[in-house]
């Protein structure tokens, strides 16, 4: 019975619990509800999989009306997929953020944190779950306009300019999208995904309809940070409070992309994408992204900075793996996705953890950390590595589909371009490790003690996912083959 | 000539669009930005609503006398994105309080320089 509503339950569950938890007025009450609406998130999306993966995909009529005139909720195997990835990472920020946030938030704000962390999760879940391109952009604003705030309450000044960067950035974006939706609404008359497409490949080529392409594209390209569109990335995270780079980093872009990958493949169709320049765009922005981004990391002086030049850079990965617009290509992005969400969550999770103890972040005051929280410094180390793509960690898996599928459509520069990267990023994960292991502690950190368990379970739990997946990724393999073979075939 | 007038609507939404997005991107003062930012904005509104007016019809309830009726879902579509902009805009407002509170400037150079010396 309850099983047959999960996909809007959820959206609707965080959607209520974000005004509970302004009625509770306590931090501690409103981080329960939030970690129980995550938990719950989790525990649906699991369902929600393993019914697409057993029965196929389903759809849910929102209200009972029929699509394609009421709005239609589908669940298939990538937006399952997505699900799963955002709320796992919402509860693991979750875990991490309740003494992060008791010391980096004001005490009466604490509750409307949760409250705008509640509503970004409704927005991404929202956005991956639902069929309705209107719909989508209702969702794109909800977490857009929540995580302008979350951005907002980081507790040094540069957070406000920060995040109203963003928020200028992210609504043009957003307003490119709006463009992109009205005007494939002119042309078809239609707001479904699925009538979308029919439409559409009935119609053949039109001016409008590449307009709309375009406007959506960039749209999306901006909410996703694809290289040149980053800007407000870095500054976001850098300045943003701990458990938020967390959520961010794991979730925020990763749902964007995948409404590139829903737009290019189940909406246009892979024979107008593959038909104009599209691929070759792709694929220059990822390359330069790739690049740019990583020679831009080493030269941070900031840890968050630096992963945050680093997320642009493994966006330009995903981006590469998309232009290839094969099955090998998608499934060595979404696997990538997932890894890379991982990733950044659990580094971000321990410079939170030092953040905590430490009371900064820059690369100097790392300094001497190894041997202080030896217990983050070694999940630091992990992330690191699975960051540069070292085998037994997630991110050689994620990697090594990305360079055989980029090899075998014959696009030697996209795979030498990745390697590339993957060497710079030697360079900079290698500063925080020789700041964390090689160097006299600093004074701020020559006394510090090692963090809080549940800091310290949240960095070990996602770098312990890091190393699991490394080792036996048959799970995201499945799911990404047959989520790509869906996108492409259908 | 013909083409060009009949579609006076798009070239309003054109010029308005336009302008919202130079002013967004010369602007220094962050005040003009959101300002610049809701121009944008209502040229889309605009765009949306201009798109569901037929030429000679009415609103779409049954009545006598009438037989062209306007297409009512752009509308609401775009009454849920005016909500969006006021909240974005309010939003916008709001943390430019904080920033001329944090740097007792509005002026996107300015702030920038302020926290040159001490970007990590």
């Amino acid at each position: 019975m309850i099983t047959a509503h999960l996909p809007a339950l959820q959206v609707v569950v965080p959607l209520v619990a974000a005004p509970v938890c302004v009625l509770l007025r306590r931090s501690r009450g409103a981080w329960m509800v939030a970690m129980a609406v995550s938990l719950f998130a989790v525990a649906g999306a699991w369902s929600l999989l393993a019914g697409v993966l057993s029965r196929g995909p389903t759809s849910y009529l929102l209200g009972s009306w029929a699509a394609p005139w009421g709005i239609e909720y589908r669940v298939d195997e990538t937006n399952a997929w997505v699900i799963l990835v955002v709320s796992v990472i919402s509860a693991a920020a979750l875990l991490f953020a309740r003494r992060s946030v008791e010391r980096e938030v004001e005490t009466d704000r604490i509750h409307l944190f949760y409250t705008a962390w509640l509503l970004c999760l409704a927005g991404l879940l929202g956005m991956a779950v639902t069929a309705d391109a209107f719909n989508v952009f209702v969702f794109l604003e909800i977490s857009s306009l929540s995580s302008y705030v979350l951005v907002s309450l980081g507790a040094r000044r540069q957070a406000l300019a920060a995040a109203f960067r963003y928020l200028v950035l992210g609504t043009v974006g957003a307003t490119f999208f709006l463009i992109g939706v009205g005007l494939l609404y002119q042309v078809t008359g239609t707001l479904n995904m699925a009538d979308l497409a029919a439409r559409l490949s009935e119609l053949g080529p039109h001016r409008t309809v590449t307009t709309a392409f375009g406007f959506l594209a960039v749209g999306i390209a901006v909410k996703s940070a694809v290289y040149p569109l980053h800007t407000w990335l870095p500054n976001a995270y850098a300045f943003a409070p701990s458990a938020v780079s967390v959520f961010l980093a794991g979730t925020a872009t990763k749902v964007s992309l995948y409404l590139l990958l829903r737009f290019l493949f189940t909406v246009f169709g892979l024979e107008f994408v593959a038909g104009g320049p599209v691929p070759l765009l792709l694929a220059l922005t990822g390359i330069a992204g790739l690049v740019a981004a990583s020679v831009a990391a080493v030269r941070q002086e900031d840890a968050k900075r630096l992963l945050g030049f680093s997320s642009v850079a493994q966006i330009g990965y995903l981006v590469l793996g998309v232009s290839l617009l094969t099955t090998a290509g998608v499934a060595a992005a979404l696997i990538h996705l997932f890894n890379h969400a991982l990733m950044k969550a659990a580094l971000f999770v321990c410079l939170g953890a030092i953040a905590y103890r430490v009371g900064s972040v820059r690369i100097a005051d790392l300094a001497g950390i190894g041997r202080r929280m030896p217990w983050t410094a070694s999940a630091l180390v992990v992330g690191g590595l699975s960051l540069i793509g070292v085998p037994l960690t997630a991110g050689f898996v994620g990697k090594w589909y990305l360079v055989a599928a980029a090899l075998e459509s014959g696009w030697w520069p996209a795979a030498a371009a990745m390697l590339l990267a993957s060497l710079i990023a030697v360079a900079y994960v290698w500063k925080l490790v020789e700041s964390a292991y090689f160097r006299a502690p600093s004074p701020a950190a020559a006394s510090v003690r090692e963090a809080p368990v549940s800091m310290v379970a949240a960095a070990w739990g996602l770098a312990g996912a890091n190393l699991w997946f490394g080792i036996d990724a048959s799970l995201p393999i499945d799911v990404a083959n047959r989520a790509a073979a869906a996108l492409l075939g259908g | 000539m013909e083409a060009f007038l009949g579609h006076y609507n798009y070239w309003i939404v054109v010029a308005l669009m336009m302008a919202g997005l130079c002013t967004v991107a010369t602007s220094g003062n962050l005040v003009k930005k959101v300002i610049g930012l809701n121009l944008f904005q209502t040229s889309v509104f605009l765009f949306f609503i201009s798109v569901g007016k037929m030429a000679g019809g009415t609103a779409p309830i049954v009545a006598e006398g009438w037989t062209r009726y306007s297409n009512p879902l752009p509308h609401v579509l775009i009454l849920t994105a005016i909500v969006v902009g006021v909240a974005t805009t309010a939003l916008g407002l709001a943390l430019i309080v904080r920033i001329n509170r944090a740097y007792s400037t509005i002026e996107d150079e300015e702030i920038r320089r302020a926290d040159l010396h001490r970007l990590p």
